[in-house]
């Protein structure tokens, strides 16, 4: 019996809908990729058509020989800035789940330091940095506690969020077979939890880039940092454009390897049970 | 134990299994979900509790599950222990772990009481070929229609090979040529396997095709309103859904169920 019935995903509709899904696939890059050339060109053919001075503005070409010709000293800047960001994030990511697992634990904890979590989400970064360059000695360990603020709190509620959306019958069978808390967790509301989870680390990821980047910025020239903000910075004062533009670049290349890392991450993690990584055909 | 199906008394006389004695249960509402609830149920009995919406039927079965505790009154075990256990409970919705395999999913029974996954392989793998998924061990239950899952969720019931199976409308989501092909599986396996069954559902016609003994209850407040033994023989089979004997038990189980409702 049983194996009358229809089994969805593998079937000979797959093979027919290869074609358009090759094409989407093919589309997805181009497309983006296309308009990413043009919108180069035309920025390259303004720049010498108008002939505008690269103090004001360099045009792409110029960027990329900036890139080139200064990679050593932007170089060390961006492992810098990588190793705070990462850093920042580890924490957050040990620090979020840590408490959101507290919270589900207790709801008297989740009462007392949710609110903290919140006053430290919304009061703005670059508002708070100058004061934590103040009292904090180190001023990559100042710049580590900025990112990590930053990135935290989507982990954090997330997964709070996660472990608390186990199904409430599957809650009942634990516990009609006798589960201990830990084989709740481990069995349960952990892997409830991992589309949540996932989700907020994509969130986080950016977010711990962008609090190392402005709590850079906030140390100034005046700090030690050598990370991408001070090179920005520093370009600024010296008026060298394009490599302003180049560390630029980088910040943003950075940005994206870690969303798509992350993507991919979700998505290998997900792809066999959760709704979000799931191909349906109709 | 195996017992021969044809010839045996429909309803089998015995010790209780378990008793509800003088049950009430009040939500912290104010509803009364179970007034002054009496009901024994017999070792091998297939019981079903019959009754409309808001009668008490599955907060009777989850009573006796031990998912919450009786207002009043008090639970008798069989020898005078406490719960076994070995109580099997299948959910109306499959409530599988979507990201666990199906092998995983019968497995967790057995996880939670510390056992491994070599260790367990035979007895998933029996419990997944007496509902016919032998070859589906691997699969993920997004995979899988909703007869298929509604399975799933029978064989983790089975696992720990319960003495006691309790159902909380397990098929009413399903579509009828399913839900009569599962009737006939569930069948075959209570008479092959000697449990007690206590089968909560709104269908007359499942409730009497299934059972020996159906109890009959009624809404606001939820209590027993009738006591139905249905004498007919096991095994029962799609002939016996065209039977005299089926449409004169159903015309007897839906009088009282109607009695019960007040019109």
């Amino acid at each position: 019996m049983a194996t009358d019935m229809p089994r969805e995903t593998t079937s000979g509709a797959a093979r027919r809908g290869m074609d358009p899904q090759q094409l989407e696939r093919v589309v997805r890059i181009a497309a983006p990729l296309a308009l990413t050339i043009l919108a180069l060109v035309a920025w390259e053919a303004m720049v010498r058509i108008k002939e505008i001075p690269p103090y004001i503005l360099p045009g792409p070409l110029l960027v990329a020989e900036s890139l080139v010709n200064d990679w050593g000293t932007l170089a060390p800047s961006l492992l810098v800035t990588l190793k705070i960001t990462l850093m920042a994030l580890a924490v957050a990511i040990v620090g979020g789940v840590g408490l959101a697992i507290l919270f589900t634990a207790s709801r008297w904890v989740e009462l007392a330091l949710f609110p903290f979590a919140v006053i430290l989400q919304v009061t703005p970064i670059i508002a708070i940095a100058p004061l934590i360059l103040i009292y904090v000695d180190s001023t990559y360990g100042a710049l580590l506690i900025c990112a990590w603020i930053v990135a935290f709190f989507p982990i954090l509620s997330n997964t709070t969020l996660g472990l608390n959306s186990a199904d409430h019958n599957l809650r009942n069978l634990f516990t009609l077979y006798g589960a201990s808390r830990w084989q709740q967790l481990r069995y349960l509301r952990l892997p409830a939890a991992m589309p949540y989870f996932l989700g907020g680390l994509r969130i986080a990821g950016g977010l711990s880039l962008i609090g190392a980047i402005v709590a850079e910025f906030a140390a100034g020239t005046a700090g030690t940092g050598s990370g991408l903000a001070y090179r920005i910075l520093e370009a600024g004062y010296r008026l060298n454009i394009p490599r302003m533009f180049a560390a630029l670049v980088l910040i943003s290349l950075t940005g994206i390897v870690i969303f798509l890392f992350f993507s991919l991450l979700s998505h290998l993690c997900l792809r066999r049970w959760h709704e979000s990584a799931i191909r349906q055909e109709n | 134990m195996a017992r021969p199906g044809a010839g045996r008394p429909a309803t089998v006389p015995g010790e209780p299994v378990v008793a509800l004695r003088g049950i009430n249960k009040i939500f912290a509402n104010g509803t009364v979900a179970l007034k002054d609830l009496d009901l024994a149920i017999g070792s091998g009995q297939f019981v079903s509790l019959l009754g409309p919406s808001g009668c008490g039927k599955s907060t009777a079965l989850r009573l006796i599950a031990g998912l919450g505790e009786p207002s009043t009154g008090k639970l008798q075990w069989a020898g005078g222990a406490g719960r076994p256990g070995d109580v099997g409970f299948v959910f109306q919705e499959p409530t599988l772990m979507p990201w666990a395999t199906v092998f995983d999913n019968v497995w967790l029974p057995l996880r939670l009481r510390g056992r491994g996954r070599r260790e367990v392989q035979g007895e998933v793998m029996e419990a997944l070929s007496m509902v016919g998924l032998q070859d589906f061990g691997g699969s993920y239950p997004r995979e899988l229609s909703g007869g298929m899952k509604m399975r799933v969720s029978i064989a983790r019931a089975l696992v720990t090979r319960p003495r006691l199976l309790l159902m909380d409308e397990p098929f009413a989501a399903l579509d009828e040529i399913t839900r009569f092909k599962l009737n006939n599986d569930l069948l075959r396996l209570w008479e092959g396997q000697g449990w007690t069954v206590v089968f909560v559902t709104h269908s007359v016609y499942e409730s009497v095709y299934l059972s020996n003994r159906i109890v009959v209850m009624a809404a606001r407040p939820g209590r027993v309103v009738g006591d139905l033994a249905v004498d007919a023989p096991y095994p029962r089979d799609e002939s016996f859904r065209t039977s005299p004997t089926y449409n004169e038990f159903c015309r007897l189980a839906s009088a009282e169920l109607h009695a019960a409702m007040g019109d």
